[in-house]
């Protein structure tokens, strides 16, 4: 949609004086005039935007030195910190907050000259698979009206999908990058957990979320990962592992798994597990060793995954609380406790309410053991056999999703319908290693649909070198 | 396990979160399938299998104790729902 293919491209054309940033700038903005329909950002920053395009337009003149991501058009997930910048969660307990300092991956975006153009539409608080869940309305799939972008970074990748930014960030929790990602045909990233740096990114569940890149390709998004990745002293999780070069591709042939357990899950739809079956012929015809393993523990991430994120969650969002900050109830003499309850009630939706009465449940006296000990151990049990896999081949591919694009509206009153739909994505968070969205192919009902690829931690390097080789095999452009 | 309203009230309560009558019964039904969904843990023998705790290999992660500075009082105050100059102002809590 970009009459540019990458951002290396962009950036040839600007620095040979073929385009401006000013430019660029505002032929995305036209389209974002064009697109209001879509939902996907929750605020443009238009002004700023041009501004910040117009120093880099005299900078790159005077013959300056200018960042690696010079003029890149990006926007940010509505979970994402930046300073003097309303975030909201998507939730309404956080209408009209502004950030009082920028995520570190937002800080060094912008030490590399990116230009951030707006922030983007979300489920409340990152929890949903639609983008149904966001106080400021759903986000519509710009390839096809009716149907949801997925969530909970829906407005992130449906910015990328229809041109209104170059690349994206999102956070994934359980799938919030890869699966919008899958729904709307592009890639999405989700590193290793600790890759990128949390701080300033609103949590959700602390040892699973991270942050994640969209994109239209895999050497856009590597670019952004280089920039972004790395330690921080404000997250004692971000790890302080080397971060190595990710945007140099080997070509080489690889030792690849897939799970016999996802491909023949009762989940799947049947014309995409034939499209993936014939896709590991493909990549064996391309010089690949593709190879069946065994995975029983699939039927049990999803309730493993809920029981800890929900716990996580419950205790998070417990900062809510109409004291400091967010929402506080306009009704006046009440007790403390029906205070904060008023405040947290007329502030959460549905959704965030349900998650946090079952995180309070599985953390109460009584039931922790049975419930959240359990998932630990359970946790233990994935984390053990996807290294053992893991160790043996260089990557585990799989579907993204068992299904293309819902409908809207088709499973808003089935919370566990919705949360199956997590199946192959959640196990990434629980192992808390890298995967990655690609797009494969298009379905017979018009959606395109991806495959993902699953590595061990901080192979984040590899990881890339294989979905560049899986999208050249498959030749599936970005939608 | 058997949801009933006596365990969703107390949850509630623990989670300082309210519903109404018709609300409730709609969130027991809801709680009862997530922990219907969650029990097939059970299912899997983790005897003798050690929780998962930490998600890094990281442990004691130690830095030097630097005092830099942080936000002003301004700013702490810029998203408060009431305040003045100075505190933050919060609904008398302390009853005769």
């Amino acid at each position: 949609m970009s009459e540019f293919s990458s951002i290396s491209a962009f950036q040839e054309a600007l620095y040979a004086g073929r385009t401006t940033c000013t430019e660029t700038v505002q032929l995305y903005l036209d389209r974002i005039g064009q697109t209001k329909h879509l939902n996907a950002f929750l605020e443009v920053f238009e002004e700023e935007a041009l501004e910040k395009a117009r120093a880099l337009d005299s900078r790159i003149k005077n013959g300056e030195p200018v960042g690696a991501l010079a003029g890149v058009v990006i926007g940010i997930k509505d979970v994402i910190c930046y300073k003097g910048h309303k975030v909201s969660a998507a939730s309404r307990i956080l209408e009209g907050f502004t950030s009082l300092y920028s995520a570190t991956a937002v800080e060094r975006l912008l030490a590399e000259d990116v230009i951030i153009i707006g922030n983007l539409n979300c489920d409340e608080f990152a929890m949903g698979s639609t983008n149904e869940n966001s106080a400021y309305g759903p986000v519509l799939n710009a390839l096809d009206n009716t149907r949801v972008p997925g969530g909970s970074s829906g407005g992130s990748a449906v910015a990328v999908q229809a041109g209104l930014c170059m690349v994206s960030l999102g956070s994934d929790t359980g799938g919030s990058v890869r699966q919008p990602a899958d729904f709307c045909g592009i890639v999405g990233l989700k590193p290793t957990y600790g890759r990128i740096s949390r701080h300033g990114l609103i949590a959700y569940a602390s040892s699973f979320d991270q942050i994640g890149v969209f994109g239209r390709n895999i050497a856009d998004v590597a670019k952004v990962l280089q920039s972004i990745a790395g330690p921080d002293e404000y997250d004692s999780t971000a790890s302080k592992e080397e971060v190595p070069d990710y945007q140099t591709i080997h070509n080489k042939s690889w030792k690849i798994a897939y799970l016999k357990d996802a491909l023949y899950h009762e989940g799947l739809d049947p014309e995409m597990k034939e499209g993936y079956s014939i896709f590991f012929e493909e990549l064996e015809t391309a010089g690949n060793t593709v190879t069946a393993v065994d995975f029983a523990y699939l039927d049990y991430v999803v309730p493993a995954y809920y029981v800890l994120t929900t716990a996580e969650a419950s205790s998070n969002l417990s900062r809510f609380d109409g004291v400091k900050y967010g929402h506080r109830t306009s009704l006046k003499n009440l007790e403390l406790t029906d205070f904060y309850k008023k405040s947290r009630s007329e502030g959460f939706g549905k959704e965030v309410k349900r998650r946090i009465l079952l995180g309070t449940f599985v953390l109460s006296a009584g039931y922790y053991d049975a419930y959240y000990t359990k998932a630990q151990q359970v946790r233990k049990l994935v984390v053990d056999k996807l290294s053992e896999i893991l160790s043996e081949y260089d990557a585990i591919l799989m579907p993204t999703v068992p299904s293309t694009a819902f409908k809207i509206g088709e499973k808003s009153n089935d919370p566990i319908a919705m949360y199956l739909a997590d199946i192959y994505t959640v196990l990434a968070n629980l192992a808390g290693v890298p995967a990655i969205s690609v797009p494969l192919r298009r379905h017979s009902n018009g959606m395109p649909y991806g495959v993902q690829i699953i590595t061990k931690q901080f192979s984040e390097a590899s990881l890339l070198n294989i979905a560049d080789h899986v999208m050249n095999i498959s030749q599936a452009t970005p939608v | 396990m058997e949801v009933n309203e006596t365990l969703v009230q107390q949850l509630a309560d623990l989670a300082r979160l309210e519903f109404s009558e018709q609300e409730k019964t709609e969130i027991k039904g809801d709680l009862q399938k997530m922990i219907t969904f969650v029990e097939k843990l059970n299912e899997l023998d983790t005897t003798n299998v050690k929780p998962l705790l930490h998600m890094t290999a990281d442990s004691n992660v130690l830095r030097e104790d630097r005092v830099i500075p942080s936000i002003s009082r301004e700013e702490g105050l810029l998203n408060a729902p009431d305040a003045n100059e100075q505190y933050f102002k919060v609904p008398k809590v302390i009853r005769k």
